[in-house]
């Protein structure tokens, strides 16, 4: 039996510091969601970079699609009032 | 009784350096990559709580020696370890039903060397625990996985077991040595543990659906330098660089 017939992919979010937010830092293989945690404390957090980590099957990510991008994305490039540096602001208005 | 306690952490550094050495085998091995890196962190505990003990060796020692002539020059007549942890590495259903058997028992013992009269020693154990309450999880939910996976990995585990079994037994055994350091307040009565030993091995086998076995067998000797084949064919690998460049750095 190959590999992939026995294990599934997982994504694994690492949080660094107490007070920061848990950030992606790669993916591995495990065969349930126990083992996938023990396998990312083994491979991702060797030199101390975690206090706390997730994991997630990918499969369960859902994700956009490249294709979606025009319809995603594009949009809000022509919207700039949607920024705060489009307006201008009354002199009397100080450090902003 | 410093020449008593240099025997002793001698014996607690061959115990480690052996395994660890045997664990090290897996080293591009394992049945995949995320278990390669695991089965190494395991090997990298064990070898660095043998280079704690035997730092600690060499200070007792005080005749210039230092880790390293603890590790690569002497004979296996010499090394002290128990037998079970220089039985070769076999299947993974081996290695993982041999650290099962060792991670139970390192459970039991390291929290009461941590409480040796012997400062150095217990600090030792104190940072060891942690590591080896990390190491019975996995191999704890590796036998479950074995016991109530396929056939093969059933059998395999089961296999293993039957092997190991009679190697178990010298972990409980007490020598002159040992006792002398209990009653000192310095050693463990590994003795005592035995009892516990099974109770908790036997819940994880009967979870897992294994038998334990029936057969009464022991094989001992390892505490006195008599080893298994083994042992000399391991040395020679993990001799075999200081021996031929001695006192090489880079």
């Amino acid at each position: 039996m190959s590999r992939s017939d026995t294990l599934e992919l997982y994504e694994v979010f690492l949080r660094s510091r107490r007070g920061l937010d848990h950030k992606h830092v790669g993916s591995l293989h495990a065969e349930d969601p126990e083992q996938a945690l023990e396998y990312a404390r083994d491979v991702y957090t060797r030199r101390g970079e975690g206090v706390s980590i997730w994991v997630v099957r990918s499969n369960d990510i859902c994700a956009s699609q490249e294709d979606d991008s025009e319809s995603f994305f594009d949009p809000s490039n022509d919207k700039p009032y949607r920024l705060a540096t489009y307006y201008e602001l009354p002199d009397e208005v100080n450090n902003m | 009784m410093k020449d008593k306690i240099l025997q002793y952490t001698t014996r607690l550094g061959d115990d480690s350096l052996v395994l660890g050495h045997r664990l090290s085998e897996w080293c591009r091995n394992a049945p995949f990559l995320e278990e390669d890196l695991a089965l190494i962190n395991v090997s990298l505990d064990y070898i660095g709580r043998a280079r704690m003990f035997y730092t600690y060796a060499a200070e007792l020692a005080a005749d210039g020696r230092t880790e390293d002539d603890f590790a690569y020059l002497r004979d296996q007549r010499e090394f002290s370890n128990l037998l079970i942890h220089e039985l070769p590495k076999g299947d993974f259903a081996y290695t993982m039903l041999r650290q099962l058997f060792v991670d139970v028992f390192y459970n039991l013992f390291l929290p009461r060397l941590a409480e040796s009269g012997d400062e150095t020693l217990a600090a030792i154990a104190a940072k060891a625990i942690k590591e080896t309450r990390y190491h019975l999880r996995r191999s704890h939910e590796w036998t479950l996985r074995f016991g109530l996976g396929t056939d093969e990995s059933r059998q395999r585990a089961q296999r293993a077991i039957d092997q190991l079994w009679g190697y178990t037994h010298e972990m409980f055994d007490l020598d002159a040595l040992e006792a002398d350091l209990v009653e000192a307040g310095i050693g463990v009565d590994s003795s005592a543990l035995k009892a516990e030993w099974e109770q908790q091995v036997s819940a994880i086998l009967n979870e897992a659906e294994l038998k334990l076995p029936q057969e009464e067998w022991a094989v001992r000797g390892g505490r006195e330098g008599y080893h298994t084949e083994n042992l000399g064919q391991l040395l020679n690998e993990m001799q075999s660089v200081h021996r031929a460049y001695p006192g090489l750095e880079w």
